[in-house]
């Protein structure tokens, strides 16, 4: 594979176990996507890109789940706070600041949604609505699908604690339990919907616990430790395409940022909660792991940087030059006639 | 040519399709061993086997949202909501997402799937199980929104909907099921979506109508033909694309033009017809357009005097027919 930034994270890893090349790739793709999140901030703030839901704090969880899948058979049916898992699944810089810019050519859905929203070609990514939770059931549709027609495909399904909250987690959790689909519910809990913490969303401390209930195994764990998420997310892969039936993964994770550009979190997070947060970083976290054990050198380490950092300047200056989505087409795709 | 009923007919389009396509399969509350609380699937676990017949848990939201799944990735679901009534937990995922998918992926994903639900009055449901909500489907762009009046267009439109590539909701009013009989070839046949249809010719004026209200207008047509009213009752079978030139050209050769339908009066269907009528064929008018539908009450009542206040009868379409033909 190329060693254009992300897009080697892709490729899949071998069964049950990262390497070492693994490692340093999962750094390389969570560095370009900080670099790339912090680009659209930035935009943001200069009145370019009209809104951003932040990925950071959560980029080592994003990335050790897609390591641990198939993006050449899998489906992926991600929400709004997914940078790294696109970037991960090989979606481009470029591609993706031509969302945030809204701009032609922009793949997923043309630039008619939100950023990040729609459908991609390359890999099985459904994308798609603003209303929380409903990617739950649809996830299912999918793999009964692939469950009718004997095909091996396991299907990822993220979401968040917010999410949690929907009937439709808890209908879709119930059928996939039900029929044994091989589904994965990745749940990144960062313990905030919007502004509601998770004690007034819930009476239990973990979302995984109700896995027991539908009949599922649930587990927790720290989503900022790319070597836990990963065999979490190997085994419940495994055991999906083996027939085995859903799980449910809960990584635990920090919103570093606001809900999205439109938010304010000191509003609702004392200055302790926001101070303590930042430890749970989990970019300098990885980083000092690699370091420990000598996979990752100053060298290499300010070579992925500058990298990530070439990539997404040279990304933003021709999204830049890209024009709006001609209005022309705009009542095209309504009806399967006149599409 | 065999005599089926409607819900025969709906039966034997889905127990046809599913034959020839082996990715239509059907889902819903009770529609496996219980053969659906209508038994428009009666049969079809023993022929179809359980993962095709998809007995689901009561959620309908999840029915909505498991075959908008399931299309995407290249099935043909039939999803049942038992009831109309029973749709409103699912109206996310069938307004919010289905109706949405090909638009906000720019072409690139569809969820070709089929909603079917009986709706509709006159059999003693109450407030939940008599609903008429066709305009909340119909007011979506890129949701198909179909209601047959007979057998053979039951069977036609159903099978025109299994076999498109948009998402539809096929609404079945639950009075015709069993009431109303008709003509069924046996051989395959598809109905066009998006065409009316002319029930019944006439010169003095034109019903404008759909589901139930079809017979309850050629009904009334009977009762006041005798009296030198020569009613046409253009049935519109789709809702959604609607069909206008069909109604147009029956109001310009007419001059009048009376919405007959069973929903609420107001934002109802027979808003729009009127709208497209004055604006299309305004100067062809000889009468203001009338509106006959439901009352702006929540629900019919379960008693059946309640019941009866609130549906429209032949009785009183036929005193509309009068009325407006004496204008």
């Amino acid at each position: 594979m190329p060693d254009e930034a992300g897009r080697s994270a892709a490729t899949k890893a071998p069964p049950g176990k990262l390497l070492a090349t693994d490692l340093v790739d999962i750094y390389r793709v969570m560095v370009l996507s900080r670099v790339l999140d912090e680009r659209v901030w930035l935009l943001n703030r200069q009145g370019k890109a009209a809104i951003v839901a932040s990925a950071q704090g959560h980029e080592a969880a994003q990335a050790a789940c897609v390591r641990a899948t198939d993006p050449s058979r899998d489906h992926y049916l991600i929400y709004y706070r997914e940078l790294t898992t696109l970037l991960a699944l090989g979606v481009t810089p470029l591609e993706l600041l031509k969302g945030f810019l809204a701009r032609a050519g922009e793949p997923l859905s043309g630039a008619r949604q939100f950023p990040t929203h729609g459908a991609f070609g390359r890999v099985d990514l459904f994308s798609f609505s603003n209303v929380v939770g409903t990617q739950l059931p649809q996830a299912v549709g999918v793999a009964l699908a692939d469950r009718m027609r004997g095909e091996p495909r396991v299907t990822i399904v993220y979401f968040g604690d917010g999410a949690a909250s929907q009937g439709d987690c808890h209908e879709a959790m119930n059928f996939a339990a039900v029929h044994r689909l091989p589904v994965v519910f990745f749940c990144e809990n960062n313990r905030y919907a919007i502004s509601v913490p998770l004690m007034k969303q819930m009476a239990i401390e973990n979302v995984a616990a109700r896995a027991a209930a539908y009949g599922m195994p649930g587990v927790t764990v720290d989503g900022t430790d790319v070597w836990a998420v990963y065999e979490a997310t190997d085994a419940a892969v495994k055991r999906a395409r083996s027939r085995g039936g859903p799980a449910l993964i809960e990584a635990m994770v920090e919103r570093l940022y606001p809900h999205t550009s439109d938010d304010d979190h000191t509003r609702y997070r004392s200055p302790e909660d926001i101070q303590r947060m930042r430890s749970k970083d989990p970019l300098p976290l990885l980083e000092a792991e690699l370091r420990k054990q000598r996979l990752l050198d100053d060298a290499t380490h300010a070579g992925i940087w500058a990298q990530a950092k070439r990539t997404v300047d040279e990304a933003t200056e021709q999204a830049e030059a890209t024009p709006f989505p001609d209005a022309g087409d705009f009542a095209r795709g309504v009806y399967a006639a006149g599409s | 040519m065999p005599v089926m009923t409607v819900v025969e007919a709906v039966r034997e389009a889905m127990r046809e399709e599913m034959r020839r396509d082996r990715r239509v399969f059907v889902m819903g509350e009770d529609i496996g061993a219980r053969g659906g609380v209508f038994l428009a699937t009666d049969g079809f676990v023993q022929e179809f086997g359980e993962a095709r017949v998809i007995d689901t848990p009561l959620a309908e939201s999840s029915i909505a949202g498991i075959a908008i799944g399931a299309a995407v990735n290249g099935m043909k679901p039939i999803a049942e909501i038992e009831f109309a009534d029973f749709a409103w937990p699912a109206m996310n995922q069938i307004v919010g997402e289905a109706a949405r998918i090909r638009y906000g992926t720019n072409g690139t994903k569809c969820a070709p799937m089929v909603v079917r639900m009986p709706y509709g009055g006159g059999v003693r449901g109450g407030l939940y199980h008599s609903q008429t909500i066709d305009v909340v489907f119909a007011h979506q762009p890129g949701l198909v929104v179909i209601s047959p009046a007979t057998p053979y267009d039951a069977k036609g439109l159903l099978k025109a909907a299994i076999r498109g590539d948009d998402p539809v909701v096929f609404l079945e009013h639950k009075r015709t099921y069993r009431l109303v009989k008709g003509d069924v070839p046996q051989e395959d046949y598809v109905l066009p979506i998006g065409a009316a249809d002319i029930k019944r010719p006439g010169s003095t004026l034109t019903a404008v109508t759909y589901g139930l209200m079809v017979h309850y207008c050629l009904e009334a047509a009977r009762l006041v033909e005798g009296e030198g009213i020569d009613a046409e009752v253009v049935d519109l079978r789709t809702l959604a694309p609607l069909d206008r030139a069909t109604f147009l050209e029956s109001v310009r050769k007419t001059s009048k033009a009376l919405v007959v339908y069973e929903d609420y009066l107001t934002y109802g269907i027979g808003a729009e017809i009127a709208a497209t009528i004055a604006q299309d064929a305004f100067h062809d008018l000889d009468a203001p357009v009338m509106r006959l539908a439901g009352p702006d009450v929540p629900a019919m009542g379960f008693a059946p005097t309640l019941e009866a206040e609130f549906m429209l009868s032949p009785a009183r379409i036929a005193d509309a027919m009068r009325e407006l033909a004496a204008y």
